[in-house]
């Protein structure tokens, strides 16, 4: 018997909660079969999950740190794993690894800024471990503003959490956009790149991008016009990951591997990197 | 230093074999050499090297990692690791055993891979200075000594004597289990040999090959360089090369069911294959240059 640890070997976890939050993502929320958290994570850091015969790939996870009961992973119907957690029920076990990558830096170089979150599709569901975390360490940050576009209304990851918590705290501003006029929908409608331009924002802010590569490429040319400067604004990148501790060797961008160097990054840091992501 | 005939290595060989699993290259039907267990009748090869490197010793083509039994929702994950004996990888020539560094620095840097580790702590490397290299050689480019392989024990051979070197503590151990069939000896022979290989490895076409234009930091300039695509242009994206690097190391983790369970294994993975950063969402290498950029 080989004693050593090994962190290719993943814990069991249970599906305790499974919501439908768009017609192609769902949240499960997972736990340890004893009920507890699988393990401590800081925002921004993902996980590896898999259905054992299915395969295992890494998601982000969407839950903040600071929900000391468990877990949440918001995941939309795109290949095999997802497409079997997407017919998975309540009870369902699987297995959970991590935590990988690097965080935000909540802690310091957020820390007493005002932030400015920038999210498309389901490039929210990195971004709402980040956003919950500061909120519950409000008095740590300065203003927040979060824009946040979908192709519709009911494509609005976490649209209840946003309207009923995000909406009515001090200090946060959300400006929700979709992609095309809606019946029901009486707010912003357009892409996200241009609604961050009108809404103009000052560059006090530190900005943080996730979303379709597109989205993220010309908003990341929006706020530069708007004076932010690339070390004022991070993103998550996404590749195919197998290891998840930079040793399988498929995510890497020059010298660095997404899975351990990131998934975060700084613009500026990615303009040092081969333009390969 | 000790010595032997090159007529007793046989018996070398079974006396390491008496304790320890030993493993060398031995010629094929092909002619061309691959690593083999020993055993009576085996016979060492004389070849420069062999076709697949060593690195399959500890880091294997396919590895079982874990299994999983399910039952309805349930999941039982079945640790089937289990700690590897000690053997003796004999006759690794000087390049092997440097490309053992570089897999150890993936593989034994936090976190630890147990699979790799487990067997790599229980090898015994015996190395074999290269008598004759060939004209596409070019270790000297990377700083490696063909004359004075590392490895936990040195093996020089010369047209009648094979002579033995330990250089740590387990190749001491393994030179004592060979005491009573080779003797004390000078190093004079083998002082001769080295330079030898010297000399030879000077005249080699590849001699003064300069390796400081490329690596570390170097990437992003010669990311968009014409060459690539010239390279790239013959490669058929087979993977071939990746798997007879002794340095290359990527690979998968897939899932087999196996009709009783779920056996998870990794195998060989290679950046030549259009699969191999294929996600959900898209590819980030698309076409053939990309991948051997």
């Amino acid at each position: 018997m080989n004693n050593r640890e090994e962190t290719l070997i993943p814990k069991i976890g249970v599906i305790t909660d499974i919501r439908i939050d768009t017609p192609d993502i769902k949240t499960f929320r997972v736990v340890t079969p004893d009920g507890k958290k699988a393990f401590d994570h800081r925002p921004g850091q993902c996980a590896m999950l898999s259905i054992p015969g299915v395969g295992e790939a890494m998601f982000s996870i969407t839950s903040s740190p600071t929900n000391e009961e468990f877990m949440e992973f918001s995941i939309k119907k795109c290949g095999c794993v997802t497409e079997w957690l997407h017919a998975a029920e309540v009870g369902q076990q699987i297995t959970i690894r991590g935590p990988y990558g690097n965080p935000f830096p909540v802690d310091d170089e957020f820390a007493g800024k005002n932030l400015l979150f920038i999210a498309g599709g389901v490039g929210l569901a990195p971004l709402r471990s980040v956003i919950n975390y500061c909120r519950h360490y409000r008095d740590r940050y300065g203003k927040i503003d979060i824009v946040y576009g979908s192709r519709s209304k009911d494509d609005l990851l976490d649209y209840k959490e946003i309207i009923d918590e995000w909406c009515n705290d001090a200090g946060v501003d959300v400006h929700l956009t979709i992609d095309r006029e809606q019946e029901g929908w009486d707010g912003h409608v357009g892409f996200v790149p241009n609604y961050v331009k009108e809404l103009g924002f000052d560059t006090d802010k530190t900005a943080v991008l996730c979303g379709p590569p597109i989205m993220i490429k010309f908003t990341l040319e929006g706020l530069t016009s708007l004076g932010f400067e690339k070390s004022q604004v991070y993103t998550t990148l996404e590749l195919r990951m197998k290891c998840g501790v930079g040793k399988c060797g498929r995510c890497n961008v020059g010298s660095k591997y997404v899975c351990k160097d990131g998934p975060v990054f700084r613009f500026d840091e990615l303009d040092e990197l081969p333009d390969e992501y | 230093m000790r010595k032997c005939s090159i007529n007793a290595i046989d018996s070398v060989f079974a006396k390491i074999a008496e304790s320890l699993a030993l493993y060398l290259p031995v010629d094929g039907s092909d002619g061309k050499a691959t690593y083999k267990k020993w055993e009576n009748g085996v016979k060492w090869s004389n070849a420069l090297n062999t076709v697949k490197s060593p690195k399959e010793f500890f880091f294997p083509q396919t590895e079982d990692m874990m299994e999983f039994k399910t039952s309805g929702k349930n999941i039982e994950i079945i640790d089937t690791r289990e700690e590897t004996e000690d053997f003796v990888i004999f006759g690794v020539r000087a390049c092997d055993v440097r490309s053992f560094d570089i897999l150890d620095r993936v593989f034994l840097t936090m976190p630890v891979d147990s699979y790799y580790a487990s067997k790599r702590e229980h090898s015994i490397i015996v190395s074999v200075a290269c008598t004759k290299p060939s004209e596409t050689c070019f270790c000297k480019a990377f700083g490696i000594d063909p004359a004075v392989p590392k490895g936990d024990v040195t093996v020089w051979k010369t047209e009648t004597e094979i002579f033995f070197e330990s250089n740590t503590a387990k190749g001491a151990d393994l030179l004592s289990k060979i005491a009573d069939l080779t003797e004390e000896c000078d190093n004079a022979p083998v002082e001769e040999q080295k330079e030898k290989i010297n000399k030879i490895m000077a005249k080699l076409p590849l001699a003064d090959l300069k390796t400081e234009a490329f690596g570390g930091g170097k990437t992003e300039q010669y990311f968009d360089h014409p060459a690539w695509a010239e390279l790239s242009e013959s490669c058929l994206g087979c993977g071939t090369c990746t798997f007879v690097c002794p340095t290359c190391q990527c690979y998968d983790i897939k899932d087999f069911n196996t009709g009783n369970g779920v056996i998870r294994f990794r195998c060989w993975d290679s950046c030549m294959y259009s699969e191999f950063t294929r996600m959900a969402h898209g590819n980030n290498r698309l076409s053939q240059k990309e991948r051997f950029r």
